[in-house]
């Protein structure tokens, strides 16, 4: 075993790092409108560094465009600041860069590269010119140690296209760890999983957030239960509450939106 | 005997011709999907590059060794002014990227009519280019063998730097997905700009390998475009191996069709074949998803 560089020990809880000075995603007055249509209307979201923030709602409240406009996938307008630097309207390989990772709703990993050169890819961004055209030999640590995290060590060289669906998903947020990104923005990362898997992935994701900013888009209330530690209830485009799950869960407005659709009261 | 290899050999020439011609829209067309018809003309600027190098290098010899990094240069800038100025704008309008291209096509046609004059020039063939060798009986002109040599040393290259290098890993995950590639730091601005550049450089360097087999004119390109695009249509839109083969059977199918026919019916029926094989096979000899064609 290494010794694990990427994954501190920890564990996540509701207000975010205890000590020092947390780092933080300040969302203030994000605006999505695609032809008139207010997808994503003034929402404000702080999630702090060490908190496992869950992003909940009704279908087409916006969630998945939230995270676009955050990697600035679409335009938008508002501000996004990310512990000092403002992100908004920057291009998306630089808020990349800034350390703000995502994953896709549809798995989404270079199909037809093998596992090693998609976490490859991912650590290498902001690669010198030079560098570009060099062989490498050998593994770097860091590619290392997310493959033993994301349980692919003995997939590497197998083509991220032939990978099960769950372990597409791993390799998604193993990419990321790379990426050495401090904000995380996981787009139902344990949609279609067996529930081995989600547990399995839900404390990866608690050792995640335990040092990172994470926010996570999730439908399974079950899941949002066991794992969340804190939680923002979205209705079309707006933030209708935020809180423990408990919280929310007793919020009016809440049972309101979610009246006769299965998703509060688990399935 | 002599026979069956000159024609082979004639064709295997030919299809190393076509190959060189087909590398660059590999890149251009196959893998990042851009219809590119102005191809043919930065084959011209190269081939015209090989002349004016040999204009103030007199040694043919040292004049083709420079002139073919230097065609690769002039090839790519045009390329690059070519991405940056008009195709940039148009990623996702392969329509449009069709008809400027032929605009620019146009335009460079007659730029090289207006500083070359519209007769053909001549490139020297190096002394050491001169004359053949005999295989099994059968006479090779030199000429063939070096572009054979060229085609198969720009193929290996190509091959490395996508397959072996973080160069190559970012052009193909800027094919396979430019969201998650965006997303994970990779800029596709950059990318982008690099491979047309090393698309439209090999169009130079095959420039500079024709002027070895036939004399350099204003329209020099568009007699490479369409062989061009089939090779990388037949191939597999995006897979190299695929233009290899099917350069290479283009090419021997062509000299066999030729051979016992004429000139004009052996083009007639490889273009049949093409029709035919691509009813039933339409995705080509391999396939690849790409980011707005096939």
């Amino acid at each position: 075993m290494t010794t694990p560089t990427l994954l501190p020990d920890g564990e996540p809880r509701a207000g975010g790092l205890r000590h020092g000075r947390p780092k933080y995603l300040e969302v203030r007055g994000l605006t999505v409108a695609f032809d008139g249509f207010v997808a994503v209307d003034s929402v404000n979201l702080d999630v702090i560094q060490g908190d496992l923030r869950f992003l909940i709602g009704p279908n087409g409240a916006g969630k998945t465009t939230i995270i676009d406009a955050i990697t600035g996938l679409v335009p938008a307008t508002g501000s996004v600041n990310h512990t000092g630097t403002e992100i908004l309207g920057r291009k998306v390989h630089k808020i990349a860069r800034l350390g703000v990772g995502r994953t896709f709703q549809t798995a989404s990993v270079f199909e037809n590269l093998t596992v090693l050169q998609n976490l490859d890819i991912a650590a290498g961004p902001g690669r010198k010119a030079r560098e570009l055209l060099r062989r490498r030999k050998g593994v770097d640590p860091a590619v290392q140690e997310a493959l033993e995290i994301i349980g692919l060590t003995r997939a590497a060289d197998k083509q991220a296209g032939t990978l099960a669906h769950g372990q597409k998903q791993w390799l998604e947020i193993g990419m990321l760890l790379v990426q050495n990104s401090d904000v995380l923005l996981l787009d139902e990362p344990i949609a279609g999983m067996s529930q081995d898997e989600r547990d399995e992935t839900g404390q990866l994701l608690r050792r995640i957030a335990a040092s990172r900013i994470t926010l996570v888009i999730e439908h399974d209330m079950d899941f949002v239960r066991e794992f969340a530690t804190s939680v923002t209830v979205l209705a079309a485009g707006k933030v209708l509450s935020e809180g423990s799950v408990a919280q929310v869960q007793a919020d009016k407005k809440v049972q309101e939106v979610y009246l006769g659709t299965a998703g509060m009261e688990g399935h | 005997m002599e026979l069956l290899i000159g024609q082979m050999f004639a064709g295997l020439s030919l299809g190393s011709v076509l190959l060189l011609a087909a590398l660059g829209l590999s890149l251009t067309f196959g893998q990042m999907g851009v219809i590119n018809m102005a191809h043919g003309e930065f084959m011209m600027a190269g081939a015209y590059t090989a002349f004016v190098v040999q204009r103030s290098i007199s040694d043919a010899g040292i004049s083709l060794l420079v002139s073919i990094p230097v065609g690769f240069l002039v090839g790519g800038l045009l390329g690059l002014v070519l991405e940056a100025v008009l195709l940039r704008r148009m990623y996702h309008r392969p329509l449009d990227t069709l008809l400027v291209t032929f605009g620019v096509a146009l335009i460079l046609q007659q730029a090289a009519r207006d500083i070359f004059g519209a007769p053909s020039v001549d490139v020297r063939a190096p002394a050491w280019l001169q004359g053949n060798v005999e295989l099994l009986g059968a006479p090779i002109p030199l000429t063939r063998l070096f572009i054979l040599l060229l085609s198969l040393v720009c193929l290996a290259g190509l091959v490395v730097v996508l397959k072996g290098t973080p160069l190559g890993r970012r052009i193909r995950a800027v094919v396979l997905n430019r969201d998650l590639a965006e997303t994970s730091g990779i800029s596709t601005r950059r990318t982008d700009q690099l491979t047309f550049f090393i698309g439209s450089g090999l169009a130079g360097v095959a420039g500079v390998a024709v002027t070895l087999i036939g004399s350099t004119g204003p329209y020099l390109g568009t007699n490479y475009i369409v062989d061009a695009f089939l090779v990388v249509v037949a191939g597999g839109v995006g897979q190299i191996k695929g233009a290899v083969i099917a350069a290479f059977a283009l090419g021997v199918l062509q000299s066999v069709f030729e051979f016992s026919t004429t000139a004009s019916i052996g083009k007639v029926l490889i273009l049949v074949l093409i029709v035919v094989f691509l009813q039933l096979r339409p995705q080509g000899i391999f396939s690849l998803k790409t980011r707005s064609l096939a």
